[in-house]
């Protein structure tokens, strides 16, 4: 071990030693290192001239004036929504760059009355598929009376795995399909999938036609090896996209896997098919 | 140029040329006679001749010899060329293929969708390419031009979309087919939004394509003033038929404007939008389909007409492959026979015969590789 060694290990020993007491001590007594915790500053809220009520947003800095409502005063709640939106306006206005939804892509139905951005279109449903799930939460055809005709016939149960309801699959129906939708956003969009030609995937592929998944794996001539599906969107995407290829855990490419084999239900799997 | 040298491969077209020269004033007896005896001289020696040199092409040059032939450019799908290039490569690629026609043709039928997305810089690039082509070039709209400003540049640089002309014995329409009904003044949408919209292939939100009353008006008033008997022949960028909606590969008042043409002999429509070999007969009336230069499109889940032999689907690995360009003969009975000049591929004939005898004769070689 030469001295340069030595010294290496010996400084990465005391650094970890350090790390060690810090996280040791870290939680329990931030004061003790010198630095005294920052003080919660008050929200001092304006006073108003003609002694309206004033709100203020919990950010610490924004608040309004409630004019009409004198301080003391309680809110209808009509004045209430309107104050609290007003706020919320505001403070977007400060903050153009927040992104209040940027939720990773989990198993969730979209809520009720979320829209897809206007120009988007809903995608079309591949010819076997019976459409997707009806919105607007339990009615009286959500199936109880299936289930009360269901109560008389001995079925297996008492199992875990199969204890759920059709309000389950029903969300879980949803959930598929709000990630089926995100790959028909991403393959109809030449930036979502990193084009610098204005090319997406359905100029040639117009619902997701001729992408032909059902084929893969298959020795794909051009290629001189055997391809997946992901190894081909990632060729359209280097080469008439002109971007780069995406890696195989990205969003979108999971996305874009989705949709396309979404547009193939029914059709019969062939890997290896010329 | 002065230049005596001459290559092998001129010698053999010119020795070539000259041989067909002469088969083409043989009568019909004689040149069959010769035909025969060639083929089995060939057989014998154990030669197929290539497909380009085969007797059977100057055979249907004896009885059914065409009046004129005029070509086309379609769908080229401009960018401006600082953001992509691609496009403009192939539409330089059949500028070059129509100057190259010898004879020229009488015109050039340019088949819509000159742009990609109607912008000022898209139209004009083209506008500015177009005019290297040699022959005359009559302009069709397409929805791609159309929806950014409505038509209001495309007008200014290339006239009214939807005109009439006679040529050679032949009334020639050019119809604006790719109206729609307003989707956008309820959305709220901006012109780019609108645009954006239609140029989708799978975005339902748009209107379906129509020629529309004020234009059938037109129309009918057009072809009121010609003879029953005088070949029509139609540009139209979407097929003037029902193929498949999802796509708008379609034009809804179809039916009306079919009727307009039922009293004629004989009506073939040229159409564009489709990009793809495409054939259809409904009645006296043929339809034929436009290559793009830009790209293939697969061919829909449904609703493909009977008549069409499809071409093999396209190598994604080359950029010309499954496009083109191609020329029309129109011949004495004012029928036309197609040729699709596919980059990368050998060139397939449609024959006025094969949609005239509902496809039991010439008929065009069958595809290898289907589509999916």
């Amino acid at each position: 071990m030469t001295f340069r060694m030595k010294l290496l290990v010996g400084t990465g020993a005391v650094l970890s030693f350090a790390g060690g007491v810090a996280l040791a001590t870290g939680p329990v007594s931030p004061p003790a290192r010198g630095t005294p915790a920052p003080e919660v500053k008050k929200h001092e809220l304006p006073v108003s001239k003609d002694g309206n009520l004033v709100v203020g947003l919990c950010d610490g800095e924004t608040s309004m004036e409630v004019k009409g409502v004198k301080a003391g005063e309680s809110l209808t709640r009509a004045q209430a929504q309107h104050v609290s939106g007003a706020l919320m306006e505001e403070w977007l206005r400060k903050n153009p760059n927040a992104h209040w939804d940027a939720v990773p892509l989990v198993a969730q139905a979209p809520a009720p009355g979320s829209t897809t951005p206007r120009t988007q279109q809903p995608r079309t449903p591949p010819p076997s598929s019976k459409g997707t799930v009806r919105e607007g939460g339990v009615t009286p055809e959500s199936g109880g009376a299936q289930v009360k005709q269901q109560l008389a016939v001995p079925i297996q149960d008492g199992h875990t795995y199969g204890a759920f309801s059709d309000r389950d699959e029903a969300i879980w129906a949803a959930s598929t399909e709000q990630f089926v939708d995100e790959g028909h956003r991403v393959f109809h969009d030449a930036k979502a999938i990193g084009g610098t030609v204005g090319i997406s995937c359905d100029m040639c592929h117009p619902d997701a036609s001729n992408t032909h998944p059902e084929t893969y794996p298959k020795y794909q001539v051009q290629l001189g090896r055997v391809a997946l599906l992901r190894d081909m969107i990632n060729w359209c995407i280097e080469n008439p996209v002109r971007g780069r290829p995406l890696a195989d855990g990205d969003p979108r490419m999971r996305a874009m896997e989705a949709y396309i084999y979404a547009k193939r239900k029914g059709v019969k799997l062939e890997y290896g098919k010329k | 140029m002065g230049n005596k040298f001459r290559s092998i491969e001129t010698k053999h077209y010119a020795e070539r040329d000259a041989f067909f020269d002469d088969l083409k004033k043989l009568d019909r007896r004689a040149f069959l006679r010769v035909a025969g005896i060639s083929a089995g001289i060939a057989a014998g020696m154990g030669l197929r001749t290539p497909h380009s040199f085969q007797l059977v092409n100057v055979a249907e040059a004896q009885g059914t010899k065409p009046r004129f032939s005029f070509a086309y450019i379609s769908d080229t799908h401009l960018y401006e060329k600082k953001l992509n290039d691609r496009f403009v490569r192939a539409i330089l690629k059949a500028v070059d293929d129509v100057n190259g026609l010898d004879p020229q043709p009488d015109f050039v039928l340019f088949g819509g969708d000159l742009a990609q997305l109607g912008k000022p810089g898209e139209l004009k690039l083209g506008a500015e390419i177009l005019k290297s082509v040699k022959a005359p070039v009559r302009m069709m709209v397409g929805e791609h031009d159309w929806f950014l400003d409505m038509g209001e540049l495309w007008t200014d640089l290339f006239g009214p979309p939807n005109y009439s002309f006679d040529h050679k014995g032949v009334h020639f329409v050019v119809l604006n087919s790719i109206l729609e009904k307003d989707f956008w003044t309820e959305r709220g949408l901006s012109p780019e939004e609108r645009m954006q919209i239609v140029a989708g292939l799978d975005n339902g939100i748009q209107s379906r394509f129509e020629v529309g009353a004020p234009q059938r008006e037109w129309l009918r008033q057009d072809l009121a003033k010609v003879n029953k008997a005088t070949p029509i022949i139609v540009f139209s960028h979407s097929p003037l038929y029902k193929y498949y909606r999802p796509w708008n590969f379609w034009t809804d008042d179809a039916d009306e404007v079919q009727a307009l043409f039922k009293p004629f002999q004989t009506v073939t429509v040229i159409h564009g939008h489709t990009h793809q070999l495409l054939s259809n007969r409904i009645g006296n009336m043929s339809f034929h389909g436009m290559l793009s230069t830009a790209w293939p499109w697969p061919y829909a889940p449904e609703g493909l007409p009977k008549l069409t032999v499809q071409m093999n689907r396209a190598d994604p690995f080359s950029q010309f492959d499954g496009c083109g360009d191609g020329r029309m003969d129109v011949l004495e009975s004012g029928m036309v026979d197609k040729l699709y000049n596919l980059w990368e591929r050998n060139p397939i004939s449609v024959r006025a015969s094969y949609l005239a005898s509902g496809g039991k004769q010439d008929v065009p070689p069958r595809t290898k590789l289907p589509s999916y």
